[in-house]
């Protein structure tokens, strides 16, 4: 598999690693390096390049991945409140649990495609949401979120309400009040948290760009450009789809722990259907069928969520503080629309820009931005690096 | 390794770029305890402090959140010495010299909540790990406070709660760094009881409609539990999604449920939605077990009943504060709050703006910032003015005693928000409860460091 990797291949990874780890200093202009964002950013990056595998490759859109985000989300905090602190055991519970849910879920909604599947999987997470919100809420905790707490003092006590961390006890580990997540020890929160995002997010990318480089992912990229060639050709499709919304589902249960491990509470609006339509806007706003495309849709959409809807008029007054009174007010007037609370506004005009005159996404436009340089420019246009042949065929 | 060969000399410029940043990586770790004092989280180094507030800006309670802004900006201004000094005037702690707090100006940053925990605990930590805030307050949701208080717990900042009426927030799920001004869903349930039974009487069927997260949790049973002690029957309870939006499906069923009370354990747009499909359904012209069929909201505020407009005629519920109220502290607030925004504040923006002024007056008392002393400050701690009567801050549980108002929907109101009238002012003794009897357990104050 590796040796289908061209020396550009590896040129990427390198430099998808080096960017992704030094985040905390090259966002700190735009104010995005604190702890939270970052890991949001790995976090959703990984949630995206998931979705990417099933949506960019086959082209199957699936409306439901919240679904899996969510379970992988509980099954981490079950494995905080049953098992041990570490995060260790959560991860492999999540992505497990997420993987055989996916299978029931990809099984029943890839016996159709197109416009039928997307809904299929619509109804199954929006199911997912409305048992995790109100029919399940033993297992849930409903609205108010499940979340870690202290170890139960006797066995009368709810689950919901006092933990057991039959792991943590076996082992004689101390705790003060509600204990926080931890790798053997180090701390999940902050910046480390971050790095052990960081670091899965490599590994998860590079797990896709082999998916991408394989015969399997060719396998997935023919479903996408004729699926009924294949099938007169005499390939059985379905297992390739099915094992590519396994594996995306997984993605999205190991983000969906993620989100537990840095901040152990999961709730229900996890699952929720804007949820499903927030990772599509992410893969679509940076390049569905790339491989950085995802990521860096993940990124811009949760800037926009934190750092957008953050900004008040104050800041506003501040940033054009270089107009005239007059002209600064009503500067100051016409853009309070699109920050704070109009930060939605933003994004879909962004979101409409960006699909009307770059359908491929931002990675479009860098592309695009490449060719008017290398025109310019005297050196001769390198062959473009192969990670983007689906929009390019497009 | 034979594709990597011919570039050499890249990949050993990407392993010096690598190894830079490794040896640059525990310098960042521990940037944030070099970057302060050592004592506590986020303590302030220049002359200016930073509050976070933390409000529903979208959502059910978006309404409340706007308030809530209005008030804790007012709460600034007097702090800072702006403006006319609203409660500080009034207020039985004199520490406060409106020169900001412990001599450093007072300045904020904002966060939506969305009413979903989780947004609102990103909201709250992009305030502490990025703005510095050194206090999160506000929120009108219970499920929210919460959440965002167990993350301040963790995080080693001080929890000032805003508009949450649940029993849990200083019952079962209490933190040493959480404290709460409002009342909660048993001294409701112990107010609203007496009142109810001299207007109804106590032989009356009970169909309950409640939001379905912890506050409506509570609330129902506060209410059952009270109710049921007149002699009431509770004939079913039916839990709603928060923001349903649509509730005809769930009064239908009321009708020929044989109950002649309906408790709407809603707040916010839901409470008003719920109670303006009710009344078009007929429910409060009907005649039930030879009785009038009435409707109660155990938690009003004077936000909903505008929403909610002819609707709240003669429906009682209870409140933590009214604009109407005549004593000192309550006449300064709504002056200064009346006077800068053009209306009177709801109960909401009260209790932020109390809230605001009780931490700022604790960390002049306590001559720092640091958690476990501000909160120690907090602790036991008795004060009046600020518009309730004299109020305790409980040490046990960090809950705020002081009495409670049941109040009517006023049949003949004289303005847009002359809505309510207060029917009763049920004294603090009698809705006091053991601190034992809601669970849960303070722990260890956390600064964070």
């Amino acid at each position: 598999m590796l040796g289908t990797f061209s020396r550009s291949d590896w040129l990427l990874l390198v430099i998808f690693s080096a960017v992704v780890l030094t985040l905390p200093w090259t966002l700190e202009p735009i104010g995005a390096a604190y702890p939270d964002l970052l890991q949001k950013f790995a976090i959703y990056g990984i949630f995206a390049v998931g979705f990417n595998i099933l949506f960019g490759l086959t082209g199957y859109l699936s409306f439901g991945h919240a679904a899996f985000l969510g379970v992988g989300s509980y099954a981490a905090v079950w494995s905080f409140k049953l098992l041990t602190m570490n995060v260790l055991p959560a991860l492999a519970l999540s992505i497990a649990i997420a993987g055989v849910f996916a299978l029931l879920i990809g099984y029943i909604s890839l016996r159709r495609a197109g416009i039928y599947f997307s809904i299929l999987t619509l109804a199954f997470a929006q199911m997912s949401y409305n048992l995790a919100y109100s029919v399940l809420t033993p297992i849930t905790n409903g609205e108010t979120g499940l979340q870690v707490r202290a170890i139960r003092k006797s066995a009368e006590v709810s689950l919901r309400d006092g933990d057991v961390r039959i792991i943590d006890q076996a082992l004689g580990i101390p705790e003060v009040g509600v204990p926080i997540t931890n790798l053997f020890g180090m701390k999940m929160s902050g910046y480390p948290g971050f790095y052990f995002c960081a670091v899965l997010l490599i590994v998860c990318f590079f797990i896709a760009m082999c998916i991408s480089r394989s015969n399997f992912g060719m396998m997935l990229k023919a479903i996408k450009s004729n699926q009924n060639r294949l099938n007169y050709t005499g390939i059985h499709t379905r297992p390739y789809l099915i094992a590519a919304f396994v594996i995306s589902g997984m993605y999205a249960g190991l983000a969906g722990s993620l989100l537990s491990i840095t901040d152990p509470i999961a709730g229900a609006e996890r699952m929720q259907w804007t949820a499903s339509g927030e990772v599509v806007l992410m893969t679509i706003l940076g390049g569905a069928g790339t491989l950085v495309g995802p990521v860096l849709g993940a990124g811009l959409i949760k800037y926009a969520e934190q750092k957008v809807s953050s900004w008040n008029e104050g800041i506003l007054h501040g940033a054009f503080s270089f107009l005239p009174e007059p002209v600064q007010d009503f500067v100051v007037e016409f853009f309070s629309f699109f920050v704070g609370e109009g930060w939605h506004l933003t994004l879909g005009l962004m979101f409409m820009i960006i699909v009307i005159f770059l359908p491929g996404g931002v990675m479009e436009g860098f592309r695009r931005l490449r060719r008017a340089f290398a025109n310019g420019a005297s050196p001769p246009p390198r062959p473009v690096a192969t990670t983007t042949p689906i929009a390019e065929r497009d | 390794m034979k594709i990597l060969y011919p570039n050499r000399r890249k990949i050993l410029q990407l392993g010096a770029a690598a190894g830079a940043a490794t040896l640059a990586t525990p310098h960042f770790f521990s940037r944030g305890a070099f970057a302060q004092s050592m004592d506590y989280r986020n303590a302030p180094t220049g002359d200016t402090v930073t509050l976070g507030f933390n409000v529903p800006q979208t959502g059910a309670y978006a309404d409340e959140g706007a308030d809530e802004l209005r008030a804790y900006q007012l709460a600034v201004e007097h702090l800072n010495g702006e403006g006319d000094g609203g409660m500080l005037n009034t207020f039985s702690s004199k520490a406060l010299e409106g020169n900001g707090i412990n001599g450093k100006k007072v300045a904020f940053v904002t966060g939506d909540t969305q009413t979903k925990s989780d947004a609102a605990r990103a909201s709250a930590k992009r305030m502490i790990e990025n703005d510095d805030a050194v206090m999160i307050t506000g929120g009108s949701s219970s499920g929210v406070a919460i959440a965002v208080q167990g993350l301040c717990q963790e995080a080693g900042v001080i929890f000032m709660a805003g508009l949450t009426h649940s029993n849990d927030t200083t019952g079962k799920d209490k933190r040493a760094n959480g404290f709460r001004h409002f009342f909660n869903t048993e001294m409701t349930g112990a107010a609203l009881a007496p009142v109810l039974k001299n207007a109804y009487g106590t032989d009356r069927k009970a169909y309950h409609l409640t939001a379905d997260y912890t506050w409506g949790w509570s609330q129902e049973e506060s209410i059952k539990k009270y109710t049921e002690g007149l002699g009431w029957e509770t004939v079913s309870a039916v839990r709603t999604p928060l923001g349903a939006g649509d509730f005809s499906q769930y009064l239908t069923p009321v009708l020929n449920s044989g109950a002649d009370v309906l408790v709407l354990n809603h707040y916010g747009k839901d409470m008003v939605n719920s109670l303006t499909q009710a009344v078009q359904f007929g429910l409060r012209d009907k005649q039930v077990n030879g009785k009038d069929f009435v409707i109660v909201v155990p938690l009003y505020s004077r936000l909903m009943a505008q929403g909610a407009g002819e609707n709240v005629k003669g429906i009682f519920g209870s409140t933590n504060w009214h604009w109407s109220l005549q004593d000192e502290g309550s006449k300064a607030f709504v002056k200064s709050f009346g006077e800068k925004y053009g209306f009177p504040p709801s109960q909401a923006a009260h209790t932020c703006y109390s809230q605001a002024l009780l931490y700022a007056d604790a960390c002049q008392r306590a001559g720092t910032f640091q958690p476990s002393e501000v909160g120690k400050a907090l602790e036991g701690f008795e004060f009046d003015g600020l518009g309730n009567g004299p109020v305790l801050y409980r040490a046990a549980d960090h809950q705020c005693f002081k009495d409670v108002l049941v109040v009517k929907g006023k049949e003949n109101p004289s303005s847009e928000f002359d809505l309510l009238e207060v029917v009763e002012v049920t004294p603090r003794a009698q809705v006091e409860y053991d601190p034992e009897l809601l669970g849960g357990e303070l722990g260890p104050y956390n600064d964070g460091v």
